[in-house]
């Protein structure tokens, strides 16, 4: 079992939700959330005073998935987010040990 | 705390001592003046009155046949009332009823503006509020709020006898004469009106529906005056002080100046002793209401100092961009639509028909000012600025609020574009220059802006309006209209605005520091005061800590 842990960019998630689904992932975990990369801030202009905004809004989407479906999700997440310009994001692999759904108690492949 | 609790109580102490002193009859009495009504030929009041007037608390006495003569064009005459009056016993009557309803009109037109302008209240706590940060929302809108109940006590016990006591009553209105005693020293040969001292408490003969009116159209634009400190000082003031500061300001600060300018005092006598034009003219109160505010703004956050943050080591201003924006563009829409009581409503007369160009020159004003806002903003950095929009919106309804019964819609434009452009360099001048942080703008929408609009009324005034204003013949007439000297008196009513309350408001906010600490701690500052200075958390479900560099 592996962990994708996608940042992307907020206005995006739909698209990735939809794309998700089409190739049977049936649940996903959604955060709001701010960073910077490569990309960096950028500078704003307030009442004629400048201000930096260090950590851009970006939006965390974690889901767990049979090993075998890695290649297919990360293929399915590139197409759904990719912009081609600065700041789309970047998708990281995880190993995950366990699962357990809390309410049957089911363990693995039967929780995911 | 116990130390300024003490205070607060000497305070009301000396305030309430104050009443017998002040209230004494036999201070200097002077005749009837028309207030900040704009009399036109109506109903002045009879010269020869001697007699105490008596209070009529109920109204059913107040408005009779003296109040039809002369309202309009064809109106009888005081002769046409005696000498036709006998003969048609049933007419004169009538005439009674006919004068107690027009009174009544002009009441009801009062008391709805003033219900308007009362509304202004939310339109600036949202405006503040959402200009600064959320941690520090819950005390931005207590301040906001408490001004409205703390200036109504003050103003009640004290402010509004110093500003109205020797108004001589609103001949609109119908009454009010019991407000008959202004004091007033002698120099150069000439009366010059400093306080009044009629109406401590609302009490004795001043028990008066017609006072009562009055009352409530002055507390809430004092209001507007003691509310707009608290956007410049947002955001590090102790609450305590500012409770201080609530009372003082409505108790004697803003009623000395409105009397000199509304209730008869010297400013207004300019014209009548000096032969300088009609004396000092501000018809809402550009000046009365927005200078006053603005300058006292001024002191506050200068002594008060920037929040943490503001400024770099070098000096250079760092952006603290308010939270709501929304909240805020709502509360300046609030304020333009109370401010069509302010305004409008100034003429204390229904019947008054000069209010349709009123109305339409406060929203002519406002509307270019938002728009040259815009394009100097655009201009210079490539972008509209939404606060710098919504700042000059409120800064041309600042300028028109002097002019607008004066002026033509021309002029109303061109004062409103010009207020747009005079409120974006007043924001950079007061930060970047002065390095004075004030994070709503107050002191350019309120304070040079007061004073633009105050001095237009002597360029710009027309001569269309202002019959027999303040005592003097003839209408108001500015600089483009052939009268100079209007001009001159609006320097002086501007210049003593600045000097008088920026010392006083000074001082007071340096000796306050004293007693009761201005400033809040630099924890909790940077905690937000909604932690420390109020038992409320303006969103309690959500922490957002920014540090700024």
């Amino acid at each position: 079992m592996k962990k994708i842990e996608a940042i992307i960019k907020p206005f995006k998630l739909d698209d990735l939700k939809e794309a998700l689904n089409a190739i049977g992932i049936k649940g996903m975990t959604v955060s709001e959330v701010k960073g910077f990369g490569r990309q960096k801030g950028h500078n704003e202009i307030y009442r004629g005073a400048e201000y930096v905004v260090d950590f851009v809004p970006k939006v965390k989407v974690e889901i767990v998935i049979p090993a075998a479906m890695v290649e297919q999700v990360i293929e399915t997440m590139i197409t759904a987010t990719r912009t081609e310009k600065i700041g789309d994001g970047k998708i990281f692999v995880l190993p995950v040990e366990q699962v357990c759904r809390i309410r049957t108690g089911e363990r693995d492949q039967e929780a995911i | 705390m116990k130390r300024s609790l003490r205070i607060l109580l000497l305070a009301l102490v000396f305030l309430y001592g104050m009443v017998p002193i002040l209230g004494a009859d036999d201070m200097a009495s002077v005749p009837p003046l028309a207030g900040t009504t704009v009399a036109r030929t109506d109903a002045a009041p009879p010269a020869s009155v001697v007699v105490e007037p008596i209070p009529d608390p109920s109204g059913a006495a107040t408005g009779g046949a003296a109040d039809v003569v002369g309202v309009t064009a064809g109106a009888p005459s005081a002769a046409d009332m005696t000498n036709l009056g006998p003969k048609e016993p049933l007419a004169l009557k009538l005439a009674d009823v006919i004068g107690h309803n027009r009174v009544a009109v002009n009441i009801v037109w009062t008391l709805v503006c003033g219900f308007l302008v009362m509304f202004m209240q939310a339109g600036f706590a949202m405006a503040e509020t959402g200009f600064t940060q959320a941690k520090n929302a819950g005390h931005t809108m207590a301040m906001n709020f408490m001004i409205y109940a703390l200036g109504i006590l003050g103003y009640w016990a004290c402010g509004f006898a110093i500003q109205m006591g020797g108004s001589g009553g609103a001949a609109t209105l119908g009454g009010a004469t019991v407000l008959n005693s202004e004091f007033a020293i002698t120099l150069f040969g000439k009366s010059f009106g400093l306080f009044g001292t009629k109406g401590f408490f609302l009490s004795n003969t001043t028990y008066d529906a017609v006072v009562f009116t009055i009352f409530l159209f002055q507390m809430v634009f004092m209001d507007t005056t003691a509310t707009i400190p608290t956007g410049a000082m947002a955001e590090r003031w102790t609450f305590k002080s500012f409770v201080v500061y609530g009372l003082f300001i409505s108790a004697i600060v803003y009623p000395l100046y409105a009397n000199w300018v509304w209730g008869g005092g010297w400013l207004s006598q300019l014209g009548k002793n000096f032969a300088l034009g009609h004396g000092h003219v501000d018809f809402a109160g550009s000046s009365v209401v927005h200078m006053t505010g603005g300058v006292a703004a001024l002191a506050g956050a200068l002594v008060l100092g920037p929040r943490r943050g503001k400024f770099k080591a070098d000096g250079t201003p760092n952006a603290i961009p308010g939270h709501h924006i929304p909240m805020a563009m709502v509360g300046c829409f609030i304020l333009a639509f109370g401010w069509f009581g302010f305004n409008a409503g100034s003429t204390l007369a229904g019947g008054d028909l000069r209010i349709g160009v009123v109305a339409v020159n406060t929203m002519l004003a406002s509307a270019a000012a938002a728009f040259t806002s815009m394009l100097y903003m655009w201009n210079r950095y490539g972008k509209p600025d939404i606060s710098m929009i919504a700042n000059g919106f409120l800064a041309g309804l600042v300028a028109i609020t002097a002019p607008c019964a004066f002026v033509n819609s021309v002029a109303a434009v061109a004062i409103g574009a010009i207020a747009g452009i005079f409120l974006c360099l007043g924001v950079f001048f007061v930060e970047r220059v002065m390095k004075i942080d004030d994070p709503v703008g107050a002191i350019s929408v309120h304070g040079v802006n007061g004073a633009w609009g105050v001095l237009s009324v002597g360029l710009f005034a027309d001569g269309t309006y202002g019959d027999g204003l303040n005592g003097v013949a003839g209408t108001v007439k500015g600089l483009f209209y052939g009268d100079a000297s209007q001009f001159t008196a609006q320097l002086i009513g501007t210049a003593t605005n600045i000097i008088f309350v920026f010392v006083i408001m000074y001082v007071f906010f340096k000796v306050l520091d004293k007693f009761v600490p201005l400033r809040v701690s630099e924890e909790m500052e940077l905690a937000g005061l909604d932690h420390s200075e109020v038992a409320v958390n303006a969103y309690p479900e959500f922490n957002l800590n920014k540090t700024h560099r």
